[in-house]
């Protein structure tokens, strides 16, 4: 399995990707946030690809997180935080009073660090957001449910027991079966935040895997803690500090080639 | 040296956990004393107890002879029994005396009697002492002298007990059958009458002069009312058959006394009975305090209202307060803005829990029965005015009373437990476009149920234990029906009920005949103890099964 992603990993070396000719799919302009007084993020500019891994990487309390929580308006949950600065999706502002938040979230999927299934079966688990969309029937259920689970590659190990508790599975399964619970509604991105800093070796293994499957249908943006995993996994790479964008590049440039000096000092374990 | 140990002794903690430990014993000892105490009480009163004859001196009334049985004793010394102005023996400090139970409340005044041991000459249990339980006048005790049928009498002696029996199942069986009639028959008849004679006033006080309607009402009415004809008819034919029998029987003092055996609700004698058949008997008697009905102004038969009353009482107040204290809390925890007027809601609800309960009573009164009730009057039940229907005490009154008494707990219970759901599952609803309100519905409170039901233990702990205030808003001494019959809409709300609570209170105090009915006072209490323990424990075993169910990941 390792050689397998490693093998992928190479080849995906000569294709030489540029952020010029992608599709862009999120844009960042002018991005200010503020927790309070505090100033968390300054002047973000970022184009998301479409259809690409694009990878969050920095130190602790960079504003990573922050900023994948701006994409679908998660942030919106803290009362005193306030975001100045513009945020399209294929084009449209997300931030816009028109826009409704819940649409909004089933456009742009998320996972989180810590897998959190709902207290109710596999099953339900996977067919909850489209059950608030008001699919009920129960053929499109099964098969939207199958098809997520597939595509979560968690299938296999859960079709005979799809009306289980899904606290009953493992860290890894929980955190694909999250995964698959957030595809099921098809979202055109999905955010991943440190997806497998809770998990294991193999189940990493596992999710990095998925996470190459699934760039075909979606975009991705990952946060990630973990530089190998960022440099596995992702197309293009975007290193955060204290706030700011520093560098954004194809992930074979910032890792082989970075512009920055403080990326550079990043990468080679100066600090962080 | 030995005080430097005792400074050990104390730094060491022990002395701690000492006093900790014996604080819960001492607590436990008076839980279980409690029990204790009332079972003994309680339960010892269904057990046949033995009847003496006593013969003794009564002084100025010579020799005496007795029956009863020996109810209380006790032993006094012959200070009090001088200052009471009663003799005593000459050589003796204390003296032991015995309150008997004689019965034969027809011919006694007082069917209890002290009697001291001294002058007791003659004390035997004669097998052929019976008890009759009677549905009026109380225990009967003598011996059975004769059977008459229609006045003649049929069978003497030791033959009249052969065909007792059979005599006695037969005016059981017609007197059931007259109970069901009037009870049933009668009552659902006597319904009917008054709701065609509600309908017929509301269509003149709305001036509808529909003759054709009128003449439907008195169609209807002469309908009910040759069925009422027919179910006298019935009833009195009955009650002739049940008069048939009777007994005849010798009391203690010789007189002969003649009793219709409609009047006998159960012979025996419990001087012949072995343990198995006295087990057989208590069992039986205990049932026939749980399902019956009470008798003589509640100190004789069973307390079945009562029960029925209160656990009808604590299900409506549950049902009304569960969704009242979520919603509430829901809105406080999860809407409502965090700060100074949150602050003070929540500080208001919990001082709502320490004030005293009868103070609801009076609001319940005031504004429930007298404002509520008076305006749902007016509006929907104009034709019955002025007898209120729901502007008098009633059991829909009593549980809205209870369930504003009970609500801080259900509301201090949810938010507890809405506020201790993890962060990671709201975000993870949401995350999947799920609005606040669809994420509260799905996930959060299918979660935090188990919080809830804790928060209705609570409740239902209190509330089935509370009477002072349910003596203003809707209990009374005796219901004439339950709260829940066959006539249409089954639930009458606006019926008074009887309590549990409140039937020990009126046994207890307001019984004419305060002896007889004391072992009841703590049967009931038994009960009462019971129906708490028992709709705790459904409350509980649906937490667990809930708390199975949502088990988070964290817990």
């Amino acid at each position: 399995m390792t050689h397998a992603v490693q093998f992928e990993a190479l080849n995906r070396s000569f294709e030489t990707p540029n952020l010029e000719q992608e599709t862009p799919c999120l844009k960042v302009e002018h991005l200010n946030l503020y927790y309070g007084e505090k100033q968390a993020l300054s002047d973000i500019n970022i184009t998301i690809p479409k259809k690409r891994v694009s990878a969050f990487i920095g130190p602790s309390g960079c504003g990573k997180s922050t900023l994948l929580r701006c994409f679908n308006r998660m942030n919106d949950l803290i009362d005193i935080l306030r975001v100045e600065g513009l945020i399209t999706l294929e084009g449209e502002d997300i931030y816009s009073k028109s826009v409704n938040v819940a649409d909004l979230r089933r456009r742009v999927g998320m996972v989180f660090q810590k897998p959190n299934p709902f207290p109710k079966t596999i099953y339900e688990n996977v067919a909850y957001g489209l059950r608030i969309q008001g699919i009920n029937s129960r053929r499109k259920l099964d098969e939207a449910i199958e098809k997520a689970l597939k595509g979560a590659a968690l299938w296999e190990e859960v079709r005979d027991r799809l009306h289980d508790s899904a606290i009953g599975l493992s860290g890894g399964q929980q955190q694909r079966l999250v995964i698959a619970r957030a595809i099921a509604i098809e979202p055109e991105v999905l955010l991943l935040d440190e997806p497998a800093s809770a998990l294991d070796p193999i189940s990493t293994l596992k999710i990095e895997e998925l996470i190459y499957e699934l760039k075909n249908t979606y975009t991705i943006v990952i946060v990630t803690h973990n530089m190998q995993q960022a440099a596995r996994v992702s197309d293009y790479t975007a290193f955060l500090y204290m706030g700011k964008l520093i560098e954004f590049s194809d992930t074979n440039a910032i890792f082989t080639n970075p512009k920055m000096k403080q990326t550079e000092d990043y990468i080679t374990g100066r600090y962080g | 040296m030995k005080n430097q140990n005792v400074k050990v002794w104390f730094r060491s903690g022990t002395p701690w956990v000492w006093l900790t430990a014996s604080a819960v014993t001492i607590s436990v000892i008076m839980v279980i004393g409690l029990l204790l105490l009332i079972m003994v009480r309680g339960l010892g009163y269904f057990w046949p107890a033995a009847v003496h004859e006593f013969s003794y001196d009564e002084p100025d009334k010579g020799n005496i002879t007795v029956i009863g049985e020996i109810y209380d004793e006790e032993v006094v010394g012959v200070a009090r029994l001088k200052e009471a102005g009663l003799a005593f023996p000459q050589d003796a400090s204390e003296v032991t005396r015995y309150l008997i139970k004689i019965g034969n409340r027809e011919l006694n005044s007082l069917d209890f009697r002290w009697i001291d041991d001294f002058r007791i000459e003659l004390q035997k249990q004669p097998e052929q002492i019976f008890v009759a339980e009677r549905r009026e006048w109380g225990n009967f005790y003598g011996y059975l002298e004769a059977i008459k049928e229609s006045g003649e009498v049929v069978a003497q002696g030791q033959a009249a007990w052969s065909s007792l029996w059979q005599r006695l199942a037969r005016a059981d069986k017609i007197f059931s059958e007259i109970r069901e009639v009037e009870k049933h028959d009668i009552g659902a008849i006597n319904y009917q009458l008054e709701k065609v004679r509600l309908r017929e006033r509301q269509a003149k006080l709305e001036n509808d002069n529909d003759t054709q309607l009128l003449s439907r009402f008195s169609q209807q009415r002469a309908k009910l009312n040759a069925e009422y004809e027919s179910l006298m008819g019935k009833l009195a034919q009955l009650n002739q058959d049940i008069a048939r029998d009777s007994i005849t029987a010798r009391t203690s003092d010789g007189q002969v006394v003649e009793i219709a055996l409609s009047n006998i609700i159960g012979i025996h004698l419990p001087n012949q009975m072995s343990v198995w058949s006295k087990a057989y008997f208590y069992i039986k008697n205990l049932k026939n305090f749980i399902v019956g009905e009470p008798r003589e102004a509640n100190t004789e038969g069973g307390i079945f209202p009562a029960i029925f009353g209160t656990v009808l009482m604590v299900l409506i107040m549950s049902v009304i307060v569960t969704p009242f204290g979520v919603v509430a809390a829901i809105y406080l925890r999860e809407y409502a803005k965090q700060g100074f007027v949150t602050r003070t809601i929540r500080i208001a609800v919990n001082n709502l829990a320490g004030v005293p309960s009868i103070v609801y009573g009076i609001f319940g009164l005031g504004f429930f029965v007298y404002f509520l009730g008076g305006n749902i009057d007016q509006l929907f039940y104009p034709e019955v005015l002025p007898a209120p229907t729901f502007g008098t005490p009633g059991i829909l009154w009593a549980s809205l009373t209870l369930a504003i008494l009970t609500v801080p707990v259900v509301i201090v219970a949810t938010e507890e437990g809405l506020s201790r759901i993890p962060r990671s599952m709201r975000e993870g609803s949401l995350a999947l476009g799920a609005t606040k309100w669809e994420t509260l519905w799905r996930t959060i409170l299918p979660v935090a149920s188990p919080a809830i039901m804790t928060g209705l233990i609570l409740a239902v702990a209190r509330a089935a234990g509370e009477v002072a205030p349910l003596m203003l808003v809707g209990v009374v001494k005796l219901a004439p029906s339950l709260p829940l019959d066959g006539n249409f809409p089954f639930l009458h709300l606006d019926r008074k009920f009887m309590h549990l609570g409140f039937h020990i209170y009126d046994v207890g105090f307001q019984s004419p005949n305060v002896e007889a009915a004391r072992p009841l006072v703590y049967a009931t209490a038994l009960l009462l103890v019971i129906v708490i323990i028992l709709l705790n424990l459904t409350a509980i075993a649906i937490r667990n099964r809930l708390r199975e169910k949502f088990k988070a990941l964290d817990h």
